[in-house]
């Protein structure tokens, strides 16, 4: 049988439906077309996939279950290596990972292996209701701090090798970025939900509510009896340009926008939140966080939302499948342009004008590209004489973040780095404190769900290695 | 969920809870906040620690019925739980090296300035208090500002009750008098605070302000709580809510504070029917 030298297309919403409604955008494999994409692999003998993978799954022997039909072994064997699977068939940026070493990719399209592990997970959450097979308690103490993806991947690790963990979680819901930040229409909160149910079966508590570095301090943990901790807290404050008019209303970060509009679901109609629901908006930034927030401001009823980009769209940061699915919806990319000023609205005659002091514009210059820097991207430099404005009711600024200073200002002996970031070593996740690991944003700055959960991972196998080495001490 | 184990009506405006939050009450300190959520799908709104007692794990808040999450909690009584409850955020007010000091409240911010008034004096500063309201009805906390300041001045806008004026006649004149102020802290609506700070600066008294602007994580993570400081971008939530009052930015305080007046004034009406019905 030839092989089919392109992917299996996952079913979507389609693109007009879709863009005013907050419902998930792809729709998944049915049990036909997953098999059939399975049925594309070659099953080679060096794995190139794996080592793409940063939690290592066992690709090929999961691949191999699906093609038999056998998805719960498909499942077993990925949960092997990940506790998120449902999670990550969604959110990572398979083309730069596994799908990028696929050997059939080099002479055709790669195997849809994150389409395939969406599948299989799914089709466990849906069909298996099973029991746990709960691992016998070992006695040790573990404090995980925050419950996004290292956080709950840390802790999932660590409680099925019978450590007893909880989780501390700043918010009033546990998931961290997948919840506050990932959208409804590209990650369920169900999903997320049901992954930290999952968790609680295995033991593992989720207190919510527990801010570390102000309720309770990482010592403190310490002294609670806690033997190891783990700091997953996540990227911080949000970054902004340094532009005249940042401050002005309907100047959004993008943690803001996509908090309210996620976390405190502002895009329901009774909402008690409040949401600027913006005509015209402009999303300054090229990454995954700026395409959820401009496919949000579609949703909440824009007329117009930009992406304001300083290089072109071969640079764009962003997941390609993210890119493709916002320019479907009809967001307009205004690249190599670089915001220099946003503009307000005054009302000389009337001080006591309700718009007064909000957004109506931004000026943007044009760039072109210039020589690479040093991380090989080209840079963007400004064509003297080219701005303009926009005409904008809303800006949403998506340009990263800053470490968030609570942990390291309350936690003696914790070293960072010139930007904040918590120091560890790579291959453990320790930290330059003694019982501390790390991992995640926290750590790298804004990253990837998965690279957070592989560090996640890193530091629950080193946990358990430093406790193991004590306890037989 | 979180126990409300004392509710009081302060005024018509203003009710005073205690609820029992025990990690919180561990560690709160005057000048820090907490942020709570009422029930479920609650919106999450910051106010400011009014007290706390460690020996029975409670935190005092004092809130002014002002939108519909304050409506919702107000409807709430003794004995009854609300969502959520975390803190303390932000960061203490600073105490150092201060032995007299002024403090200046206004309306429901005194609420917020009398622990502080409060940790002063325990520490054996000279305290001088001038608390102001709209009127004699909306006066609160008389006889707790009488307990801990050395001078206590009461000032309401219509003569109702104390003197009839602004805040910051009584500060200008105790400055003009010779009152030798290590700080003044001021705390209540922010155009009162930007015309006491008016008022100190040109003796150059150290002026402290706590803002509080529209927040939602309160952990520095949204960035809604920005403010201008001295020409730089601060976030109340993990820089503040205390800054220098010279250099706060008010009038884009002011602008940034109204970005949901329309919504707010929905919501007010909203729950205003609601609340209406359950009474009847």
């Amino acid at each position: 049988m030839a092989i089919n030298p392109k992917k299996n297309e996952m079913p979507v919403q389609e693109a007009k439906e879709r863009a005013r409604n907050f419902k998930e955008v792809a729709l998944g494999y049915t049990p036909e077309i997953a098999v059939a994409e399975a049925n594309r692999c070659l099953n080679c003998k060096n794995k190139p996939c794996v080592n793409g993978c940063p939690v290592n799954i066992q690709i090929p022997d999961f691949i191999t279950k699906v093609k038999e039909g056998d998805f719960e072994g498909a499942y077993q064997v990925i949960s092997q290596s990940s506790s998120l699977p449902a999670v990550c068939g969604r959110v990572c940026p398979q083309e730069t990972q596994c799908e990028s070493k696929c050997t059939l990719g080099i002479k055709f399209e790669p195997v849809g292996i994150g389409r395939l592990e969406r599948f299989v997970a799914d089709w466990h959450n849906q069909n298996n209701h099973g029991d746990i097979e709960l691992p016998a308690p070992n006695g040790h103490k573990v404090a995980v701090v925050g419950s996004g993806p290292s956080g709950l991947t840390c802790a999932g690790d660590l409680a099925k090798k019978g450590y007893k963990v909880t989780v501390f979680e700043a918010l009033h819901l546990a998931g961290g970025v997948l919840v506050y930040g990932i959208p409804e229409f590209r990650l369920p909160k169900t999903i997320v939900q049901k992954e930290v149910e999952t968790l609680k079966k295995y033991g593992v508590d989720v207190e919510t509510n527990v801010v570390v570095g102000k309720t309770i301090t990482i010592d403190e943990l310490f002294e609670d009896g806690y033997e190891a901790v783990f700091v997953g807290s996540g990227a911080g404050l949000p970054r902004f340009m340094g532009i005249p008019g940042e401050s002005l209303k309907g100047v959004y970060s993008a943690n803001e926008f996509l908090t309210r509009s996620n976390l405190m679901k502002a895009y329901k109609d009774d909402s008690q939140t409040p949401i600027l629901r913006g005509k015209n908006v402009a999303v300054v930034g090229g990454g995954n966080v700026a395409m959820d927030a401009a496919r949000t401001a579609l949703r909440l009823g824009a007329d117009n939302v930009y992406i304001v980009y300083r290089r072109s769209m071969d640079e764009l940061p962003a997941r390609k499948e993210e890119v493709e699915h916002a320019q479907e919806e009809g967001i307009k990319f205004e690249i190599l342009r670089n915001p220099v000023e946003l503009i307000g609205y005054n009302n000389p005659d009337n001080k006591r004008d309700p718009k007064n002091g909000s957004v109506i514009g931004m000026k943007v210059i044009k760039c072109e590209l210039g020589e690479p820097d040093e991380k090989g991207r080209r840079r963007p430099v400004e064509v003297p004489g080219s701005e303009y404005v926009i005409d904008v009711d809303c800006v949403i600024m998506s340009i990263g973040t800053s470490p968030n200073p609570l942990i390291k200002n309350t936690t003696a002996g914790l070293e960072v780095n010139r930007h904040g970031g918590i120091i560890v070593e790579e291959e453990t996740g320790k930290t330059s404190k003694e019982g501390v690991y790390a991992g995640g944003d926290a750590v790298t700055g804004a990253a990837t769900v998965i690279l957070a959960m592989g560090a996640g991972k890193t530091a629950a196998k080193a946990i358990d290695e430093y406790l193991s080495k004590k306890k037989t001490k | 969920m979180y126990k409300i184990v004392r509710k009081r009506i302060l005024n018509p405006t203003v009710t005073m809870m205690d609820i029992l939050a025990p990690m919180v009450a561990k560690k709160a300190q005057a000048g820090q906040f907490i942020i709570l959520r009422v029930d479920e799908d609650g919106e999450r709104i910051p106010l400011t620690v009014a007290g706390y007692d460690r020996a029975a794990g409670t935190v005092k808040i004092i809130f002014q019925i002002v939108g519909g999450t304050t409506m919702r909690l107000n409807a709430k009584e003794e004995g009854e739980y609300i969502s959520d409850f975390v803190g303390p955020l932000g960061c203490a007010t600073k105490t150092d090296g201060v032995k007299k000091v002024c403090i200046v409240g206004g309306g429901v911010g005194c609420a917020i300035a009398l622990p502080v008034a409060q940790r002063f004096k325990e520490l054996g500063c000279e305290v001088h208090s001038i608390i102001g309201f709209r009127n004699k009805d909306l006066l609160i906390l008389e006889d707790e500002f009488k307990a801990c300041s050395d001078k206590l001045t009461i000032m309401t806008d219509d003569g109702s009750y104390g003197r009839q004026g602004v805040v910051t006649v009584p500060l200008k004149e105790a400055i003009e008098a010779g009152e030798k102020f290590d700080e003044v802290i001021t705390i209540g609506p922010l155009i009162m605070m930007k015309f006491v700070v008016a008022t100190t600066k040109p003796y150059n008294i150290p002026t402290t302000v706590s803002m509080n602007p529209i927040m939602i994580d309160g952990t520095g993570m949204c960035g809604g709580c920005r403010l201008t400081v001295g020409g730089q971008t601060k976030f109340a939530c993990v820089d503040g809510p205390d800054f220098n009052g010279f250099e706060v930015d008010f009038d884009e305080a002011m602008s940034r504070a109204s970005a949901y007046a329309e919504f707010e004034q929905r919501e007010r009406d909203k729950c205003c029917n609601l609340f209406k019905k359950e009474v009847k």
